[in-house]
């Protein structure tokens, strides 16, 4: 079980001083074994949340808790170990750092080209036209997104948090990340998303709005609510 | 051979002890070891110190290893080595420079190397730079490679720089003929007060002539690293100079490409990016669970690789 209490993230802006909040008081819950999709207009505060829960800034106020235990203070790393995984919105890019190598780093250990096939071929992508290959711009952005969810898997944990993981992804590749999702059902997965289709696999959806989950429930009521709103990121539901 | 020997020949060139097929070993200014094939002559020079190789047309799929190890200090060596390559042959030359210097005086090699590639002729030339010894004494490099292009031929340069080098100089120069390549991948890794200047100039004076030229470098400490180039285009040509830099605490990268057109059917690029390792960069590397150290390790490994 992953609990957010009382969240709330600001930072100062720069030509005035004054504070900016970004997500403000959010109390959420995420339970093993379930997706949740967290759904809302750009701006909303659902990166920042992610951000958040990896690490990489630190809550203004309030406490992360993991299966019970404070992370609020826990480094990048030491939550990485404790099993947090995440798949970047926009793919980083490395010179010289192959592809076998990142999944090598990701999974803590050599691989062979079996186990680098079936990380690859999860998301649609042969090892054997990947493995040497650099991770950097000579790679499509399509193909950098899809070595990002198998740098994912390689790397495994209890927690997966993916940001927009369809953006770059052919519509026609949407099965092959269903499949993704449906293989981590055992574990606690949290989605930020706008799309249908995987809102679909949710078991969960959160609605952001305004720095703040406005609304949150099982997939099915929150489709009957979401539907109901005309604007935005919605309209793709409604029209679905 | 003693250990030292063994461990720097391994590293400048991938040796376990003596090769097969032609090869020099030069020690301390003197010959250690050699060899010639009947494809590839190695011959002492008369009037000053250094080497012929001679590579007779149509070799394909050989190797020359030409190492050179300096063991102790207060010495200056110089070589001139001459490579003449024949039409159609495709060989590589590997050819590491070691200095162990564990005295508190200078130990300095300088590798005058000039090629010579016939029409087709193709060459893959491997020198690796690295230093070590625990003394005050410098441990210096400035090496000059000049190579002359026929129609057709293809020259890939792979440099590298290992570490441990207190300060070189190289000098690259290059005359390409009618469709001929040059391919430069340089690697450099300097660290406390070392000092590296690169310098290539390159005249791509053949129609339809090519280069390439890529640096890659990583400064550490409060080290100072110069790469310089000048691209010069006289016919319809195309050249690429890219310097990438990665700076690390109190380095410093100073990178001055040159690019001159003077045939209006000449293309020519240059790129240059210099600066710290990306925040993004360490931070994906953090969330598959490495330490901002071994991140930071991880993002230099590659880049350099």
């Amino acid at each position: 079980m992953l609990e957010l209490r009382n969240i709330s993230y600001s930072v100062q802006d720069k030509p005035n001083g004054e504070k900016q909040k970004i997500l403000k008081d959010v109390n959420l819950s995420f339970e093993d074994g379930t997706i949740s999709v967290i759904t809302g207009p750009n701006g909303s505060g659902k990166s920042t949340l992610i951000k958040i829960l990896m690490g990489f800034v630190c809550p203004t106020t309030g406490a992360i808790l993991f299966n019970g235990d404070d992370i609020t203070g826990l480094s990048v790393t030491e939550r990485a170990r404790r099993g947090f995984t995440i798949a970047f919105q926009q793919p980083v890019r490395f010179k010289g750092i192959t592809v076998k190598k990142l999944l090598e780093i990701a999974s803590g250990k050599s691989l062979d080209t079996d186990s680098m096939c079936e990380c690859l071929s999860a998301v649609g992508l042969c090892a054997r036209n990947y493995i040497n290959r650099s991770v950097d711009g000579t790679l499509s952005g399509g193909e950098l997104k899809r070595i990002e969810l198998a740098t994912a898997i390689a790397k495994g944990g209890d927690v997966f948090l993916l940001d927009e993981p369809e953006a770059g992804i052919d519509l026609w590749s949407f099965e092959d990340l269903v499949k993704v999702f449906e293989k981590l059902h055992d574990k606690t997965v949290i989605i930020v998303s706008h799309q249908q289709r995987i809102l679909d696999t949710a078991d969960k959806i959160i609605l952001f709005e305004n720095d703040r989950p406005v609304s949150f429930g099982r997939r099915e009521d929150m489709f009957a609510k979401l539907t109901q709103r005309p604007s935005l990121c919605w309209r793709n539901i409604k029209e679905g | 051979m003693d250990r030292t020997d063994e461990m720097l020949l391994e590293t400048v060139a991938d040796l376990h002890g003596i090769p097969e097929g032609s090869f020099n070993i030069r020690k301390n200014g003197k010959l250690l070891a050699r060899n010639s094939d009947s494809d590839i002559e190695i011959i002492s020079k008369q009037d000053k110190d250094g080497i012929d190789i001679i590579v007779r047309p149509n070799v394909k799929n050989k190797s020359v290893h030409i190492p050179v190890l300096l063991t102790v200090g207060d010495f200056h060596d110089t070589v001139y080595n001459d490579f003449y390559i024949g039409e159609n042959s495709d060989i590589t030359i590997i050819a590491g420079c070691g200095i162990h210097n564990s005295t508190c005086s200078d130990a300095e090699h300088d590798g005058i190397h000039t090629f010579h590639l016939s029409k087709n002729a193709k060459v893959r030339y491997v020198e690796r730079h690295y230093a070590a010894g625990g003394g005050s004494g410098k441990k210096v490099f400035d090496p000059t490679t000049r190579i002359y292009l026929r129609e057709n031929a293809q020259f890939i340069l792979e440099s590298t720089q290992l570490g441990g080098v207190t300060y070189t100089n190289r000098k690259t120069y290059a005359n390409l003929g009618a469709r001929a390549q040059l391919i430069v991948k340089e690697k450099i890794l300097t660290d406390g007060n070392e000092q590296a200047i690169t310098d290539f100039k390159v005249k791509l004076n053949g129609k339809g002539s090519r280069a390439d030229i890529v640096s890659r470098s990583v400064a550490k400490g409060n080290s100072v690293q110069k790469f310089q180039s000048d691209l010069i285009g006289r016919n319809e040509c195309f050249g690429h100079v890219e310097c990438d830099g990665i700076l690390l605490e109190k380095a410093r990268i100073l990178s001055t490409p040159r690019i001159d057109a003077i045939s209006p059917e000449a293309s020519l690029v240059h790129e240059a990016a210099v600066g710290k390792i990306a925040g993004e960069q360490l931070l994906k590397l953090m969330s598959l669970g490495l330490t901002e150290q071994e991140a930071e390790n991880a993002v230099i490994q590659g880049f350099l690789n």
